[in-house]
């Protein structure tokens, strides 16, 4: 099933890296030009039109982002994850928000949490999530949770010690 | 015609806005047509904190626009500094009515990509975890829409009912609320002594009472007048809007993870996939009831067929050096709201590269909700919102 797939998605858009997981799952690379085209290949005429999540990998070390398009076929019960890798740096991807409307809200946390942006995406720069928020995109690997907060919050002291047996030990044994 | 603007009040639609030539509404907040009203963050609408901004021009709303926020916690990013096991007792807070099935579908992306294989016996104890889970969290919906309009015993009885399945709960796993049963490998206890009969008795008595509910809430004038012809899904918009679980199958689908894509001993299990044509509150609510008293079916199902004894955890050998190849994975299962998913991408380094929850709240309570709520009547609005039935924490983990 998934190599007739295949060699129908090549026929149009080349396929960079193919990995089959199962027989219901598989993950295809493919160039970022034409990712949008593919999900759309795929959508109208291969049948995946219904989408599962639309979501980010962090490759920092390679200085790249992943975006995964996960769809999904309800007729033949099958999944095809679209992998495309951009530029960490000023990272912008295509919209595809006319292929389904409810993916304007997995553009708009993206924007937010990866700091992607999707140009003429419905709202996609609104706030989502996070409120006021004008750090690092916190997703992005290089956002250090606990040094943000030790810089944010204010610290508080540590609490009073009520534990008997230390206050016992106090005043029978002081010198101790 | 709009199917909604029968629900208008008002029939002079002259003070309506006009729409602008990006396709947006132009509403002019000055001219004092419109009022702007804040529903939630807390209100009877949602299970935990979400809050819609409205736009209304009489009684009708012109324009909804979902705001979450207010539980973000951030696991995705918690979960990648965490080793795989230490991950267990995290996830279950993505969704708080219902955690097994994060613990499920967690504690399988690793076992997928680990290879590891789970005993049979955990196999049969994960579905049962999975089935109370959803039988106490449709309980706990019917209580909290049949509150939505003013049947508050209903919501006493449905709460009752939910705490004897919480016992039962309780019993097998030690928690009531959280209950990180189900890890990497497996379970972590087998079935208690008794625990059989004393399951069979509470569903006994939880049958006893639907039928009652069924009088009290499905028969009655005022709760059928409120949610008949109201709050409408229209098939066609299942795949654009990514609707799944029983607000799809209201709307005639037939798609459900438990069928489609089997997990757990589902296939060895029988029962039917529940749906409905209406597509209105009613039947979305209607779909529900008819799905809890499947769920009693397969619970007692299971608990027939579970063999006794037998391993319940893999031979895993020390939990905290997990050796999880460099790879990815997604794992889906049906919970009440519809298909709950887990992406899992591991670089093979001992922690997640990264975790992605798919909750279903979170294109049925932004996208979805939006648009369903345009012309509705402000009265509605709160029956609109529960019939979906969001869980706002899955929408911004």
């Amino acid at each position: 099933m998934f190599q007739k797939i295949i060699e129908k998605i090549n026929l149009k858009y080349p396929i960079d890296v193919v990995s089959k997981k199962s027989d219901k799952l598989m993950f295809l690379t493919v160039h970022k030009n034409t990712a949008v085209n593919t999900v759309q290949y795929l959508k109208d005429d291969l049948g995946f039109k219904h989408l599962v999540l639309l979501t980010a990998v962090d490759f920092l070390e390679q200085g790249k982002f992943q975006l995964t398009y996960l769809l999904n076929n309800p007729d033949i019960k099958i999944d095809i994850g679209v992998r495309v890798l951009i530029e960490r740096e000023s990272a912008t991807m295509e919209s595809a928000h006319s292929l389904w409307p409810t993916i304007a809200t997995y553009q708009r946390e993206l924007r937010e949490m990866f700091g992607i942006d999707f140009p003429d995406s419905p709202g996609v720069n609104d706030e989502f999530i996070l409120e006021g928020w004008n750090n690092t995109p916190p997703y992005r690997r290089d956002f250090d949770t606990k040094a943000f907060a030790a810089n944010f919050y204010h610290q508080r002291n540590s609490r009073e010690n009520n534990d008997p047996s230390a206050h016992m030990k106090k005043n029978l044994y002081p010198n101790e | 015609m709009n199917k909604f603007e029968k629900f208008s009040f008002d029939g002079d639609r002259t003070a309506y806005p006009n729409k602008k030539a990006d396709g947006s509404l132009d509403i002019d907040l000055s001219s004092h047509k419109y009022i702007k009203v804040w529903q939630g963050p807390n209100h009877p609408g949602i299970t935990g904190n979400m809050a819609v901004e409205l736009t209304v021009c009489g009684d009708e709303v012109v324009e909804a626009k979902t705001h979450v926020g207010y539980l973000h916690r951030g696991f995705e990013k918690l979960m990648e500094r965490r080793r795989y096991i230490q991950n267990c007792p995290l996830v279950c807070r993505v969704s708080v009515p219902e955690p097994d099935y994060n613990e499920f579908n967690y504690s399988t992306c690793v076992e997928n990509l680990a290879g590891i294989s789970v005993p049979d016996k955990a196999l049969w104890l994960r579905t049962l975890a999975l089935e109370m889970a959803r039988l106490q969290g449709y309980l706990m919906w019917i209580g909290g829409a049949a509150g939505t309009l003013g049947f508050g015993t209903v919501g006493q009885w449905s709460n009752y009912l939910r705490d004897l399945v919480l016992d039962r709960f309780e019993e097998l796993t030690g928690g009531r609320i959280y209950h990180i049963y189900i890890l990497i490998g497996g379970v972590r206890n087998d079935i208690p002594v008794g625990f059989k009969q004393r399951m069979l008795d509470n569903l006994r008595e939880i049958e006893g009472f639907m039928k009652d509910i069924r009088k009290v809430l499905f028969d009655n004038y005022v709760f059928k007048k409120r949610t008949i012809g109201l709050g409408i899904i229209e098939p066609e918009w299942i795949y654009p809007y990514g609707i799944v679980g029983p607000n799809a199958r209201a709307a005639g689908s037939l798609n459900d993870v438990r069928k489609d894509y089997p997990y757990g001993k589902y296939s060895e299990l029988d029962f039917e996939v529940k749906t409905s044509k209406q597509s209105d509150i009613y039947a979305r609510a209607y779909l529900r009831y008819e799905e809890l008293l499947t769920d009693i079916d397969l619970i007692k199902q299971i608990l027939d067929k579970m063999p006794d004894g037998g391993e319940f955890m893999a031979n895993i050998p020390n939990v905290f050096n997990l050796e999880i190849p460099a790879g990815e994975t997604y794992v889906r299962s049906e919970c009440t709201r519809g298909e709950y998913g887990y992406y899992m991408v591991s670089d093979g380094s001992g922690f997640p590269r990264r975790v992605n929850v798919r909750g279903p709240s979170y294109t049925h309570a932004v996208a979805l909700l939006e648009r369903m709520l345009i012309n509705a009547n402000i009265a509605d609005v709160a029956q609109i919102m529960v019939s979906l039935h969001t869980y706002p924490p899955e929408i911004e983990r």
